[in-house]
This record gives C-alpha cells, structure tokens and sequence, in this order.
C-alpha cells in the first residue's frame, strides 16, 4: 500500500469559505503532485459537522466538492483523531482488494462560532453524562493530566512552556500553518488562562482546513507518480472515554496499543523512526504522546525536551511543520495533514523546517484525552 | 435542544448517590458506571454505591467554560480518590480557587450542575466540597 500524493490547504480562519471549497484547494494541490488521478471511493475525516453545521452525509460533499459524484464513501468520527482513523480505514478498502485507489480527505470548520461553542462542541469528545455535562471543557480534562504531571514528575511550568515556543519556530518556516509567529516562554507563561494550568499559548488554536492524501495498492502506483512511499504499519488503540476509570491518566493505553501494533506491522523499534508528527493539542498531550510512543520513558519527555531533543536533525525530529500548536488543529483534519507532511519529509519536499535522507517516518494522531488514536507508519 | 428527562432519569443513580460498578469476576470498583469491566473485560457487573468522602489527586480552573456555564464560571474541574481508591471526575463548589491543593479532603454534595436551556429541566449531580 502507498501514498501517491498529498494535497493541504493552509489551516487558517477562512471565513470565505465552507466544506466544499476547503477540500477543493486541497484536492486541487494533491492533482499537482500525482500523474493521473481516478480515485474508487472516498473516506472523510471530520468531528464536528453535525453538531456544529447540522451536516451529515459528509462524503457527498466531498464527492461533489471535487467532481466524483457517483463514487462510494463515507465519514469517520474519532473526535479530534478523526483524520488518522481516516487514513486506517482507506487502507483497508484497499488492503481488501475492494478497491484500488482511495482518496482520504480530512476536512473542519471551526471558525463560525463564538469560542464558547465550540468548546462545548468539543467537549463532546469527553464522556458527556459524566464530565462534559458539569461544565467539564476539553482543555479542563487535560489540565487535570497536565497538573497531575508535574506534580508527579516534579516538572516546572516553565519547562511545559519550552514545547510551544519551538512548535511557533517550525510554524513559523511552515506555508500551510496557521499560527507563523515566533514566541518566547515569556509568552507563554503570560497567556490568558484557558483552564489553569493550561494557557492559551499551551493549545491548539481554533482554525478551518482541509488535507488529502491519496492510498493506492501496489499495482497501480507507478501509474501515478514516482516517488511512492509505502504505508508500513498503521495501529489503533483506545482508553477510557472518561479519565475516572483509567488506571493511570499518565499512561495512556491507547498511545501504546496503537504504538505496539504499528511497529509490528512495520518490522521497526521506535529508535528507528527519522521523523513524526504526534498530538499535541496541548503541551500535555505532546508530552503523553513522546513517552506512549516510547521516545522516552514514562516521566522523561519533559526533561528530554529541556535537554534539546527531538529538533530537526534528531532522531525522531518530530513535529516539523509546528505541530497541532502552530500548524494548527482543524479537529477532524488533523490526522490527514500529518501524513502528507510526513510523507512530504521522506520525499524531501516539505516547505518548511525539513531533514534530509529520512527513511522511517510516524504520524500520531488522537481523539479526546488520548481516548482514541492512531498510528500510521511511512517508508521511503 | 432540550434534554429529554429520560435521559436524566435514567443516570439518576449514578448521579445523585454516586453508584458506580463492581466487577464480579477481578472485585474491582470504578466510577461512572458501566456494563462492563474495564479493567478485565468480563461482562458480568454489579451496581454498587461510593463512598461520599475523598481526597482530590488534581484539579483545573476552568476559565474558558463550555457555552451555557458563563455564570458558573470559573469552573473547578477535580480528579478525585474517594476513601476506597476509586476515582471521580466531579466539579468543586464552595472553595475559592486559589485554596485548592493536591490532597485536600473533599466530600460529596448534590447541586445543580447544569441548566441546558431557559425552559428545560435542571440537572442535578454531586459535586464536592471540601471537609475542613
């Protein structure tokens, strides 16, 4: 299985444009990089249609959006990991032998509405009967991780501040992220208070895009350009919808299943991976993400952070386009980016902060507190 | 939208008295409930009432409140230990949140938790608050 071209539009406030004309130009730039284009059926990533734009029957405007109506598909909802489980169940209409070319597209719209709005839209990835409905936000439930973390680790908030400020560094070399100014822990550290202690400069911001990547089985890859990558390993994992239940709100299960089963797949240890995108919708969520990974042990990210690790040149360099922080995080959009960003760093025709001869890439993507995730393994 | 009271009554226990699930096959307990055992996968449950005291393991000021919460906020978001080891996510109420510290004994109390809608039901839960 192979991608044989990506196509993003930049992530941004696009108060132009709806559905259909945020997939266009996506769909537009991933013509440019493929030799001919037919794809069979289409997947959907996306969270928020219908509680925020009352839109069902996503595929459909997707279909219509870039003139393949008759072709089959469908939506996947996975809250903000809705664009990683996008990419997995392409692979498998193709891994089936049902189809021979699909075309994934993530797609959000977030901007519309006030912030209040969508923070409860939002919410909804949690568990509404038991957190969401006593006024619980997304943002508050990774605060809890979050305090919980350097309360256990003994880690600073100054030391959490040092994530955000190099994510505006890639952001900013990046075309296609919407955040491209620099920062400093300064900043930081004197943010508004989102849900103390996590700050408005911890976390994502509220954006509209749309990425797509087209999977292809092996036979007919040449046919559409010459510098296929393979899709190597994809994993899934889940945990707790609520974080009451969970054994340990720092070890996130479904970050290590989903790891555990993508590696397999590849024949790979994570020390081998050159570059990857991971989640992170806050600085927790980054931190969460690099030890369920196992890019460092349980406790360690932040100290490994601190140390410079994980820069381009690193082995892995992670999150050279800025990230969910900078490059911005179109909920249900985001899995699907990471891919083409990752797939563009094995071609080497990134335009933005890239590394060069990367042979492994990763692209972690997950919804709610680490509730949901995927892992999708590339080869050059 | 206005929520159907069904949908209230029928979280009525694990709401107002705080019932969650034991496992019948591993004996753990957990909070909210479910039908079935997260923790050994067996399907085989019980409901089993909490105990109302704890302590909290850490907590959010929420000031960015979901729509519909502006007048409650800010919002004190808490992971809470009751005395048997189980855990609730639940609000605190009655505490400034400035005095709010890791391990600060709470216990539960039923208030109102939210208002969906002027012409709506209310919905009740237990919060905490603290004990000293």
């Amino acid at each position: 299985m192979y991608v044989a071209g990506v196509g993003m539009t930049k992530v941004d406030r696009h108060y132009d444009k709806g559905f259909q004309e945020l997939v266009y130009l996506a769909v537009k730039n991933l013509l440019n990089d493929v030799k001919e284009y037919s794809p069979q059926a289409i997947v959907v990533g996306n969270m928020m249609s219908s509680s925020l734009y009352q839109q069902d029957s996503l595929a459909a405007v997707v279909t219509d959006a870039v003139g393949l109506r008759g072709k089959g598909g469908f939506k996947v909802e996975a809250a903000c990991g809705s664009g990683g489980h996008a990419i997995a169940a392409g692979y498998a209409l193709i891994a089936s032998g049902l189809y021979d070319q699909v075309l994934v597209v993530g797609v959000e719209k977030m901007s519309d509405y006030p912030t209040s709005v969508v923070t409860l839209a939002l919410a909804q990835a949690s568990d509404f009967e038991h957190e969401a409905i006593y006024g619980a936000s997304f943002a508050a439930l990774n605060a809890l991780a979050m305090r919980l973390y350097m309360h256990k680790y003994e880690a600073k908030r100054e030391d959490l501040a040092l994530w955000p400020v190099r994510m505006h560094e890639h952001g900013s070399q990046n075309p296609y992220a919407q955040l491209r100014n620099r920062i400093t822990v300064e900043d930081v550290m004197k943010s508004a208070v989102i849900a103390d202690p996590i700050r408005l400069m911890d976390s994502a911001p509220i954006g509209d895009g749309a990425a797509a990547v087209l999977l292809t089985s092996e036979d007919v890859v040449r046919k559409l350009t010459d510098t296929p990558i393979q899709v190597a390993g994809v994993g899934l994992g889940s945990d707790g919808l609520d974080l009451a239940s969970r054994e340990d709100l720092l070890k996130p299960i479904s970050i290590v299943v989903a790891s555990e089963k993508a590696y397999k797949m590849a024949g790979i240890e994570p020390k081998q991976i050159d570059v990857a995108e991971i989640h992170d919708a806050f600085t927790i969520t980054a931190l969460l993400s690099i030890e369920g990974m196992g890019f460092a042990s349980f406790g360690e990210a932040w100290k490994l952070i601190r140390e410079g690790r994980f820069v381009a040149g690193d082995k892995p360099s992670l999150n050279l386009s800025g990230g969910l922080k900078a490059r911005g995080h179109p909920v249900g959009a985001t899995g699907v980016y990471q891919v083409a960003e990752v797939v563009m760093q094995l071609r080497g025709d990134f335009p933005g902060v890239k590394i060069s001869k990367a042979e492994i890439g990763a692209a972690m993507n997950t919804g709610g507190v680490a509730t949901l995730t995927s892992i999708i393994i590339l080869k050059r | 939208m206005k929520i159907s009271p069904a949908r209230v009554w029928r979280e009525k226990n694990a709401r107002y008295r705080l019932e969650g699930g034991r496992c019948k096959r591993c004996g753990k307990l957990f909070y909210p409930p479910k039908t079935a055992c997260p923790y050994c996968g067996c399907l085989e449950v019980e409901k089993t009432e909490l105990p109302k005291r704890g302590k909290v393991l850490s907590f959010a000021i929420e000031h960015g409140v979901p729509e519909g919460f502006r007048h409650q906020a800010p919002i004190i978001v808490a992971l809470i230990e009751l005395e048997n080891g189980v855990k609730v996510v639940s609000t605190l109420t009655d505490v400034n949140p400035e005095e709010v510290y890791i391990g600060m004994s709470v216990e539960a109390t039923l208030r109102r938790i939210w208002e969906e809608s002027d012409e709506g039901i209310i919905i009740y839960g237990i919060k905490f608050i603290p004990t000293e």
